[in-house]
Protein backbone atom coordinates (compact mmCIF):
# COMPACT_ATOMS: atom_id res chain seq x y z
CA UNK A 1 0.00 0.00 0.00
CA UNK A 2 1.41 3.33 -1.06
CA UNK A 3 -1.23 5.65 0.43
CA UNK A 4 -4.18 5.15 2.76
CA UNK A 5 -7.15 6.75 1.03
CA UNK A 6 -9.89 4.15 1.56
CA UNK A 7 -10.08 0.34 1.60
CA UNK A 8 -10.55 -0.31 -2.10
CA UNK A 9 -8.23 -3.10 -3.16
CA UNK A 10 -7.31 -4.08 0.41
CA UNK A 11 -7.15 -7.72 1.40
CA UNK A 12 -8.07 -9.29 4.73
CA UNK A 13 -4.41 -10.23 5.16
CA UNK A 14 -3.26 -6.60 4.75
CA UNK A 15 -5.80 -5.40 7.31
CA UNK A 16 -4.79 -8.11 9.78
CA UNK A 17 -1.10 -7.35 9.31
CA UNK A 18 -1.71 -3.66 10.05
CA UNK A 19 -3.85 -4.46 13.10
CA UNK A 20 -1.14 -6.86 14.36
CA UNK A 21 1.33 -3.99 14.17
CA UNK A 22 -1.16 -1.79 16.05
CA UNK A 23 -1.15 -4.38 18.84
CA UNK A 24 2.61 -3.94 19.21
CA UNK A 25 2.20 -0.16 19.15
CA UNK A 26 -0.41 -0.44 21.91
CA UNK A 27 2.24 -2.10 24.06
CA UNK A 28 4.68 0.73 23.27
CA UNK A 29 2.07 3.18 24.59
CA UNK A 30 1.93 1.30 27.89
CA UNK A 31 5.69 1.61 28.49
CA UNK A 32 7.23 4.14 30.91
CA UNK A 33 8.92 5.76 27.89
CA UNK A 34 6.21 5.78 25.23
CA UNK A 35 8.50 6.42 22.31
CA UNK A 36 10.46 4.41 19.75
CA UNK A 37 12.96 5.64 17.13
CA UNK A 38 11.34 3.87 14.16
CA UNK A 39 10.49 7.01 12.14
CA UNK A 40 13.54 9.06 13.05
CA UNK A 41 14.38 11.30 10.10
CA UNK A 42 10.86 11.29 8.62
CA UNK A 43 8.64 14.38 8.58
CA UNK A 44 4.86 14.08 8.85
CA UNK A 45 2.53 17.00 8.10
CA UNK A 46 -1.03 17.17 9.35
CA UNK A 47 -2.79 19.24 6.70
CA UNK A 48 -6.27 20.03 7.96
CA UNK A 49 -8.47 22.03 5.62
CA UNK A 50 -11.33 21.34 8.05
CA UNK A 51 -11.13 21.79 11.84
CA UNK A 52 -10.51 18.73 13.97
CA UNK A 53 -9.11 18.16 17.40
CA UNK A 54 -9.02 14.45 18.07
CA UNK A 55 -7.90 13.16 14.67
CA UNK A 56 -5.16 15.76 14.38
CA UNK A 57 -3.92 15.26 17.95
CA UNK A 58 -4.05 11.49 17.56
CA UNK A 59 -1.97 11.56 14.34
CA UNK A 60 0.52 14.07 15.75
CA UNK A 61 1.00 12.05 18.89
CA UNK A 62 1.34 8.86 16.83
CA UNK A 63 4.03 10.45 14.65
CA UNK A 64 5.88 11.85 17.68
CA UNK A 65 5.73 8.52 19.53
CA UNK A 66 7.58 7.09 16.51
CA UNK A 67 10.16 9.94 16.63
CA UNK A 68 9.06 11.59 13.36
CA UNK A 69 9.18 15.37 13.01
CA UNK A 70 5.69 16.84 12.85
CA UNK A 71 4.47 19.89 10.99
CA UNK A 72 1.00 21.10 11.78
CA UNK A 73 -0.86 22.98 9.07
CA UNK A 74 -4.25 24.58 9.70
CA UNK A 75 -6.11 26.14 6.80
CA UNK A 76 -7.54 28.93 8.95
CA UNK A 77 -4.11 30.40 9.64
CA UNK A 78 -2.41 29.54 6.35
CA UNK A 79 -1.58 31.02 2.96
CA UNK A 80 -4.84 29.49 1.72
CA UNK A 81 -6.39 32.62 3.21
CA UNK A 82 -4.23 34.63 0.78
CA UNK A 83 -5.51 32.67 -2.18
CA UNK A 84 -2.93 29.89 -2.42
CA UNK A 85 -4.30 26.65 -3.91
CA UNK A 86 -4.38 23.28 -2.13
CA UNK A 87 -1.89 21.99 -4.69
CA UNK A 88 0.64 24.79 -4.15
CA UNK A 89 0.28 24.46 -0.39
CA UNK A 90 1.14 20.75 -0.58
CA UNK A 91 4.00 21.26 -3.02
CA UNK A 92 5.45 23.90 -0.69
CA UNK A 93 5.39 21.42 2.17
CA UNK A 94 6.98 18.79 -0.08
CA UNK A 95 9.78 21.17 -1.00
CA UNK A 96 10.49 21.49 2.72
CA UNK A 97 11.02 17.73 2.94
CA UNK A 98 7.71 16.37 4.20
CA UNK A 99 7.43 12.58 3.75
CA UNK A 100 3.79 12.00 4.74
CA UNK A 101 0.65 14.12 4.63
CA UNK A 102 -2.37 13.47 6.78
CA UNK A 103 -5.13 15.30 4.95
CA UNK A 104 -8.54 16.25 6.33
CA UNK A 105 -10.93 18.09 4.02
CA UNK A 106 -14.62 18.88 3.93
CA UNK A 107 -14.71 18.01 0.22
CA UNK A 108 -14.62 14.35 -0.83
CA UNK A 109 -11.65 13.34 -2.96
CA UNK A 110 -9.10 15.92 -1.77
CA UNK A 111 -6.68 13.26 -0.39
CA UNK A 112 -7.03 11.26 -3.63
CA UNK A 113 -6.16 14.35 -5.64
CA UNK A 114 -3.30 15.17 -3.29
CA UNK A 115 -1.86 11.68 -3.84
CA UNK A 116 -1.48 12.59 -7.52
CA UNK A 117 0.33 15.85 -6.70
CA UNK A 118 2.92 14.84 -4.10
CA UNK A 119 5.65 12.22 -4.08
CA UNK A 120 5.16 11.50 -0.38
CA UNK A 121 2.63 9.30 1.33
CA UNK A 122 -0.95 10.54 1.69
CA UNK A 123 -3.21 9.43 4.52
CA UNK A 124 -6.87 10.29 4.41
CA UNK A 125 -7.73 11.93 7.74
CA UNK A 126 -11.38 12.22 6.67
CA UNK A 127 -12.71 13.65 3.42
CA UNK A 128 -16.24 15.01 3.22
CA UNK A 129 -18.79 12.25 3.55
CA UNK A 130 -16.60 9.80 1.67
CA UNK A 131 -14.11 8.06 3.94
CA UNK A 132 -12.33 8.10 7.30
CA UNK A 133 -10.20 4.99 7.05
CA UNK A 134 -8.12 5.38 10.23
CA UNK A 135 -11.31 5.79 12.28
CA UNK A 136 -12.61 2.53 10.80
CA UNK A 137 -9.29 0.82 11.53
CA UNK A 138 -9.35 1.92 15.16
CA UNK A 139 -13.00 0.83 15.40
CA UNK A 140 -12.08 -2.59 13.98
CA UNK A 141 -9.13 -2.87 16.37
CA UNK A 142 -11.34 -1.97 19.35
CA UNK A 143 -14.02 -4.45 18.23
CA UNK A 144 -11.41 -7.19 17.85
CA UNK A 145 -10.12 -6.48 21.35
CA UNK A 146 -13.66 -6.79 22.71
CA UNK A 147 -14.98 -9.67 20.59
CA UNK A 148 -11.86 -11.67 19.71
CA UNK A 149 -12.95 -12.21 16.11
CA UNK A 150 -15.34 -10.42 13.76
CA UNK A 151 -16.15 -13.53 11.72
CA UNK A 152 -19.94 -13.84 11.51
CA UNK A 153 -20.49 -10.95 13.96
CA UNK A 154 -23.35 -8.54 13.51
CA UNK A 155 -22.31 -4.92 13.94
CA UNK A 156 -25.06 -2.29 14.12
CA UNK A 157 -24.26 1.29 13.14
CA UNK A 158 -26.89 3.78 14.23
CA UNK A 159 -27.45 7.41 13.30
CA UNK A 160 -26.87 9.72 10.36
CA UNK A 161 -25.61 7.15 7.87
CA UNK A 162 -26.14 9.37 4.83
CA UNK A 163 -23.56 11.97 5.83
CA UNK A 164 -21.18 9.69 7.71
CA UNK A 165 -17.70 8.96 6.39
CA UNK A 166 -17.22 6.78 9.48
CA UNK A 167 -20.17 4.55 8.50
CA UNK A 168 -18.89 4.34 4.90
CA UNK A 169 -15.38 3.32 5.90
CA UNK A 170 -16.66 0.83 8.45
CA UNK A 171 -19.01 -0.68 5.85
CA UNK A 172 -15.94 -1.14 3.61
CA UNK A 173 -13.62 -2.49 6.28
CA UNK A 174 -15.65 -4.64 8.69
CA UNK A 175 -16.95 -7.10 6.04
CA UNK A 176 -13.30 -7.70 5.04
CA UNK A 177 -12.87 -9.11 8.55
CA UNK A 178 -15.98 -11.27 8.25
CA UNK A 179 -18.54 -9.01 9.99
CA UNK A 180 -22.07 -8.22 8.83
CA UNK A 181 -22.84 -4.50 9.02
CA UNK A 182 -26.38 -3.22 9.65
CA UNK A 183 -26.91 0.53 9.37
CA UNK A 184 -30.02 2.07 10.91
CA UNK A 185 -31.24 5.65 10.89
CA UNK A 186 -34.18 7.87 9.96
CA UNK A 187 -35.17 7.49 6.29
CA UNK A 188 -34.05 11.05 5.60
CA UNK A 189 -30.57 10.15 6.86
CA UNK A 190 -30.16 6.85 5.00
CA UNK A 191 -28.44 6.66 1.60
CA UNK A 192 -30.04 4.78 -1.31
CA UNK A 193 -27.44 2.10 -0.92
CA UNK A 194 -24.19 1.51 0.92
CA UNK A 195 -21.85 -1.21 -0.37
CA UNK A 196 -20.96 -3.63 2.41
CA UNK A 197 -23.92 -2.80 4.64
CA UNK A 198 -27.61 -3.57 5.04
CA UNK A 199 -29.68 -0.44 5.50
CA UNK A 200 -32.83 -0.16 7.55
CA UNK A 201 -34.95 2.62 9.05
CA UNK A 202 -35.93 0.12 11.73
CA UNK A 203 -33.59 0.56 14.69
CA UNK A 204 -34.89 -2.52 16.45
CA UNK A 205 -34.08 -4.71 13.44
CA UNK A 206 -30.49 -3.47 13.39
CA UNK A 207 -30.04 -3.94 17.13
CA UNK A 208 -31.62 -7.40 17.30
CA UNK A 209 -28.90 -9.84 18.32
CA UNK A 210 -26.11 -7.35 17.48
CA UNK A 211 -22.64 -8.27 18.75
CA UNK A 212 -21.65 -4.59 18.95
CA UNK A 213 -23.34 -1.23 18.46
CA UNK A 214 -21.70 1.83 16.99
CA UNK A 215 -23.51 5.13 17.53
CA UNK A 216 -22.82 8.10 15.26
CA UNK A 217 -22.96 11.78 16.15
CA UNK A 218 -26.05 13.66 15.13
CA UNK A 219 -24.83 16.83 13.48
CA UNK A 220 -26.53 20.11 14.25
CA UNK A 221 -26.50 21.22 10.60
CA UNK A 222 -28.71 18.26 9.65
CA UNK A 223 -31.35 19.51 12.05
CA UNK A 224 -31.00 23.06 10.81
CA UNK A 225 -31.30 21.77 7.25
CA UNK A 226 -34.70 20.34 8.17
CA UNK A 227 -33.75 16.70 7.54
CA UNK A 228 -34.84 15.72 11.04
CA UNK A 229 -36.32 17.09 14.23
CA UNK A 230 -34.30 16.61 17.35
CA UNK A 231 -37.23 15.45 19.49
CA UNK A 232 -38.30 12.95 16.83
CA UNK A 233 -34.78 11.61 16.54
CA UNK A 234 -34.37 11.20 20.28
CA UNK A 235 -37.77 9.53 20.55
CA UNK A 236 -37.14 7.04 17.75
CA UNK A 237 -33.40 6.56 17.36
CA UNK A 238 -31.57 7.41 20.56
CA UNK A 239 -29.75 4.29 21.79
CA UNK A 240 -31.17 3.74 25.26
CA UNK A 241 -30.80 0.90 27.75
CA UNK A 242 -34.23 -0.42 26.77
CA UNK A 243 -33.40 -0.46 23.08
CA UNK A 244 -29.92 -1.85 23.63
CA UNK A 245 -31.54 -4.82 25.40
CA UNK A 246 -32.25 -6.22 21.92
CA UNK A 247 -28.51 -6.58 21.28
CA UNK A 248 -26.41 -9.34 22.83
CA UNK A 249 -26.20 -8.81 26.62
CA UNK A 250 -22.48 -8.05 26.47
CA UNK A 251 -22.50 -6.12 23.18
CA UNK A 252 -20.05 -3.23 23.50
CA UNK A 253 -20.91 0.33 22.54
CA UNK A 254 -18.72 2.49 20.31
CA UNK A 255 -18.91 6.14 19.29
CA UNK A 256 -16.38 7.96 17.10
CA UNK A 257 -16.88 11.21 19.01
CA UNK A 258 -17.43 13.96 19.66
CA UNK A 259 -20.58 12.79 21.37
CA UNK A 260 -23.86 14.63 21.94
CA UNK A 261 -24.74 13.18 25.31
CA UNK A 262 -28.40 12.21 25.62
CA UNK A 263 -29.04 12.94 21.96
CA UNK A 264 -27.81 9.95 19.93
CA UNK A 265 -26.78 7.96 22.99
CA UNK A 266 -28.14 7.90 26.55
CA UNK A 267 -25.54 9.46 28.85
CA UNK A 268 -25.79 6.57 31.31
CA UNK A 269 -24.78 4.15 28.56
CA UNK A 270 -21.88 6.34 27.49
CA UNK A 271 -20.54 6.05 31.04
CA UNK A 272 -21.37 2.36 31.45
CA UNK A 273 -18.91 -0.53 31.45
CA UNK A 274 -20.14 -1.47 27.96
CA UNK A 275 -18.86 1.78 26.52
CA UNK A 276 -15.54 1.48 24.65
CA UNK A 277 -15.39 5.16 23.74
CA UNK A 278 -12.22 5.87 25.75
CA UNK A 279 -10.55 2.70 24.44
CA UNK A 280 -11.33 3.86 20.89
CA UNK A 281 -9.44 7.09 21.53
CA UNK A 282 -6.49 5.23 23.08
CA UNK A 283 -6.40 2.69 20.28
CA UNK A 284 -6.53 5.51 17.74
CA UNK A 285 -2.95 6.53 18.53
CA UNK A 286 -1.69 2.92 18.27
CA UNK A 287 -3.52 2.33 14.99
CA UNK A 288 -2.16 5.55 13.49
CA UNK A 289 1.36 4.58 14.59
CA UNK A 290 0.86 1.30 12.72
CA UNK A 291 -0.41 3.13 9.63
CA UNK A 292 2.61 5.46 9.60
CA UNK A 293 4.95 2.51 10.11
CA UNK A 294 3.36 0.50 7.28
CA UNK A 295 3.38 3.43 4.86
CA UNK A 296 6.74 5.01 5.60
CA UNK A 297 9.14 2.21 6.53
CA UNK A 298 10.63 0.48 3.56
CA UNK A 299 9.30 2.82 0.88
CA UNK A 300 11.62 4.37 -1.66
CA UNK A 301 12.60 7.90 -0.66
CA UNK B 1 23.27 -21.12 -0.94
CA UNK B 2 25.60 -24.08 -0.55
CA UNK B 3 25.80 -26.16 2.62
CA UNK B 4 29.35 -26.22 4.04
CA UNK B 5 29.38 -27.76 7.49
CA UNK B 6 27.54 -28.63 10.63
CA UNK B 7 28.85 -26.44 13.43
CA UNK B 8 26.82 -27.93 16.29
CA UNK B 9 24.52 -30.93 16.52
CA UNK B 10 21.61 -31.20 18.96
CA UNK B 11 23.69 -32.68 21.78
CA UNK B 12 26.50 -30.13 21.32
CA UNK B 13 23.91 -27.34 21.38
CA UNK B 14 22.45 -28.71 24.61
CA UNK B 15 25.89 -28.92 26.21
CA UNK B 16 26.79 -25.39 25.10
CA UNK B 17 23.59 -23.98 26.58
CA UNK B 18 24.05 -26.00 29.78
CA UNK B 19 27.55 -24.56 30.17
CA UNK B 20 26.31 -21.01 29.51
CA UNK B 21 23.60 -21.50 32.15
CA UNK B 22 26.29 -22.42 34.70
CA UNK B 23 28.46 -19.46 33.68
CA UNK B 24 25.53 -17.08 34.09
CA UNK B 25 24.84 -18.27 37.65
CA UNK B 26 28.55 -18.08 38.48
CA UNK B 27 28.93 -14.55 37.08
CA UNK B 28 25.82 -13.37 38.91
CA UNK B 29 26.78 -15.28 42.09
CA UNK B 30 23.42 -17.01 42.11
CA UNK B 31 20.05 -16.16 40.68
CA UNK B 32 19.15 -13.21 42.92
CA UNK B 33 17.79 -10.38 40.75
CA UNK B 34 18.51 -12.38 37.58
CA UNK B 35 16.24 -12.36 34.51
CA UNK B 36 16.63 -13.46 30.90
CA UNK B 37 15.43 -11.60 27.81
CA UNK B 38 15.35 -13.40 24.47
CA UNK B 39 15.57 -11.47 21.21
CA UNK B 40 13.07 -12.48 18.51
CA UNK B 41 13.03 -15.01 16.94
CA UNK B 42 15.42 -17.73 18.04
CA UNK B 43 16.77 -15.89 21.07
CA UNK B 44 13.45 -16.53 22.80
CA UNK B 45 13.51 -20.36 22.87
CA UNK B 46 17.22 -20.23 23.76
CA UNK B 47 16.46 -17.90 26.71
CA UNK B 48 13.68 -20.25 27.84
CA UNK B 49 16.04 -23.23 27.74
CA UNK B 50 18.71 -21.37 29.69
CA UNK B 51 16.08 -20.44 32.29
CA UNK B 52 15.01 -24.09 32.49
CA UNK B 53 18.60 -25.29 33.05
CA UNK B 54 19.20 -22.63 35.69
CA UNK B 55 15.92 -23.57 37.37
CA UNK B 56 16.96 -27.24 37.40
CA UNK B 57 20.29 -26.78 39.13
CA UNK B 58 19.47 -23.78 41.31
CA UNK B 59 15.93 -24.79 42.24
CA UNK B 60 14.63 -21.30 41.55
CA UNK B 61 12.63 -19.98 38.63
CA UNK B 62 14.26 -17.26 36.55
CA UNK B 63 11.84 -14.97 34.68
CA UNK B 64 12.06 -14.72 30.88
CA UNK B 65 11.05 -11.77 28.70
CA UNK B 66 10.56 -11.40 24.94
CA UNK B 67 12.13 -8.53 23.03
CA UNK B 68 11.56 -7.37 19.47
CA UNK B 69 14.11 -4.86 18.24
CA UNK B 70 12.51 -3.94 14.89
CA UNK B 71 11.40 -0.45 15.95
CA UNK B 72 14.97 0.25 17.15
CA UNK B 73 16.86 -0.86 14.03
CA UNK B 74 19.29 1.74 12.75
CA UNK B 75 18.51 0.97 9.10
CA UNK B 76 14.71 1.31 9.20
CA UNK B 77 14.66 4.52 7.18
CA UNK B 78 16.87 3.00 4.47
CA UNK B 79 15.75 -0.58 3.97
CA UNK B 80 13.78 -1.60 0.92
CA UNK B 81 11.17 -3.68 2.74
CA UNK B 82 9.08 -3.30 5.85
CA UNK B 83 10.05 -5.76 8.57
CA UNK B 84 7.27 -7.30 10.61
CA UNK B 85 7.03 -5.91 14.13
CA UNK B 86 6.55 -8.55 16.78
CA UNK B 87 5.57 -8.70 20.40
CA UNK B 88 7.73 -7.36 23.21
CA UNK B 89 6.68 -8.75 26.59
CA UNK B 90 8.74 -8.21 29.72
CA UNK B 91 6.62 -9.60 32.56
CA UNK B 92 8.87 -8.20 35.30
CA UNK B 93 10.35 -4.87 36.33
CA UNK B 94 13.76 -4.47 34.67
CA UNK B 95 14.92 -1.81 37.09
CA UNK B 96 17.66 -3.05 39.41
CA UNK B 97 17.82 -6.49 37.76
CA UNK B 98 20.78 -8.28 36.16
CA UNK B 99 19.52 -9.00 32.66
CA UNK B 100 20.96 -11.63 30.35
CA UNK B 101 20.15 -10.69 26.78
CA UNK B 102 20.01 -13.86 24.68
CA UNK B 103 20.39 -14.21 20.92
CA UNK B 104 21.32 -17.03 18.57
CA UNK B 105 24.14 -15.41 16.54
CA UNK B 106 26.37 -12.41 17.27
CA UNK B 107 27.55 -10.82 14.02
CA UNK B 108 27.83 -7.05 13.40
CA UNK B 109 26.53 -6.10 16.85
CA UNK B 110 23.76 -3.89 15.46
CA UNK B 111 20.96 -6.11 16.75
CA UNK B 112 22.48 -6.01 20.23
CA UNK B 113 22.82 -2.21 20.08
CA UNK B 114 19.13 -1.97 19.17
CA UNK B 115 18.25 -4.39 21.97
CA UNK B 116 20.20 -2.32 24.50
CA UNK B 117 18.32 0.83 23.42
CA UNK B 118 15.01 -1.00 23.71
CA UNK B 119 15.84 -2.37 27.16
CA UNK B 120 16.88 1.06 28.43
CA UNK B 121 13.49 2.42 27.35
CA UNK B 122 11.75 -0.27 29.32
CA UNK B 123 13.57 0.22 32.61
CA UNK B 124 16.98 0.64 34.20
CA UNK B 125 18.66 -2.73 34.75
CA UNK B 126 21.52 -2.98 37.27
CA UNK B 127 23.61 -4.60 34.53
CA UNK B 128 23.15 -6.32 31.21
CA UNK B 129 25.00 -9.44 30.10
CA UNK B 130 24.98 -10.82 26.58
CA UNK B 131 24.70 -14.55 25.86
CA UNK B 132 24.88 -15.96 22.32
CA UNK B 133 24.97 -19.47 20.97
CA UNK B 134 27.40 -18.58 18.15
CA UNK B 135 29.80 -15.64 17.81
CA UNK B 136 30.80 -15.42 14.14
CA UNK B 137 32.86 -12.20 14.32
CA UNK B 138 32.74 -9.19 11.94
CA UNK B 139 31.68 -6.65 14.55
CA UNK B 140 30.80 -3.15 13.33
CA UNK B 141 30.26 -1.81 16.85
CA UNK B 142 32.29 -2.17 20.06
CA UNK B 143 30.12 -4.97 21.47
CA UNK B 144 31.20 -8.33 22.88
CA UNK B 145 29.35 -11.27 24.37
CA UNK B 146 29.79 -12.31 28.02
CA UNK B 147 28.75 -15.92 27.34
CA UNK B 148 29.37 -17.72 24.04
CA UNK B 149 28.36 -21.25 23.06
CA UNK B 150 30.83 -21.48 20.17
CA UNK B 151 33.19 -19.02 18.51
CA UNK B 152 33.22 -19.58 14.74
CA UNK B 153 35.56 -17.52 12.55
CA UNK B 154 33.57 -16.95 9.36
CA UNK B 155 33.84 -15.11 6.06
CA UNK B 156 31.25 -12.44 5.23
CA UNK B 157 30.18 -14.61 2.31
CA UNK B 158 29.10 -17.29 4.77
CA UNK B 159 25.83 -17.63 6.64
CA UNK B 160 25.33 -19.20 10.06
CA UNK B 161 21.93 -20.84 10.43
CA UNK B 162 20.75 -21.71 13.93
CA UNK B 163 17.84 -24.13 14.00
CA UNK B 164 15.88 -24.69 17.19
CA UNK B 165 13.27 -27.38 17.73
CA UNK B 166 10.62 -24.85 18.89
CA UNK B 167 10.79 -22.94 15.58
CA UNK B 168 12.47 -25.21 13.04
CA UNK B 169 11.64 -28.70 14.32
CA UNK B 170 15.28 -29.60 15.05
CA UNK B 171 18.32 -28.41 17.00
CA UNK B 172 21.32 -27.82 14.76
CA UNK B 173 23.75 -25.06 13.75
CA UNK B 174 24.91 -24.99 10.12
CA UNK B 175 27.39 -23.03 8.04
CA UNK B 176 26.36 -22.11 4.49
CA UNK B 177 28.11 -20.32 1.65
CA UNK B 178 26.25 -17.62 -0.30
CA UNK B 179 26.30 -18.24 -4.04
CA UNK B 180 28.45 -15.77 -5.96
CA UNK B 181 26.20 -13.23 -7.75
Amino acid sequence: MRHLLDFQGWTKQEVESLLDTAKVMREVLERPIKKVPALQGFAVATVFFEPSTRTRTSFELAARRMSADVVSFAAQTSSLQKGESYKDTLLTLEAMGVDAYVIRADAAGVPHQAARWVKGVVINGGDGQRAHPTQALLDAYTLLEALGSLEGRKIAIVGDILHSRVARSNAELLPLLGAEVFCAGPPSLLPQSLPGARLTPNLEEALEGADAVMVLRLQRERMEGGLIHLEDYIARYQVTEKRLARAKPTAPLLHPGPMNRDVELAGTLADSSRSLITQQVQNGVAVRMAVLYHLLVGRER
Amino acid sequence: MRFKAELLNAEEMRRALYRIAHEIVEANKGVEGLALVGIHTRGIPLARRLARFIGEFEGKEVPVGLLDITLYRDDLSEIGHRPQVRETRIPFDLTGKAIVLVDDVLYTGRTVRAALDALMDLGRPRRIYLAVLVDRGHRELPIRADFVGKNVPTARSEVVKVKVAEVDGEDRVELWEKEAP
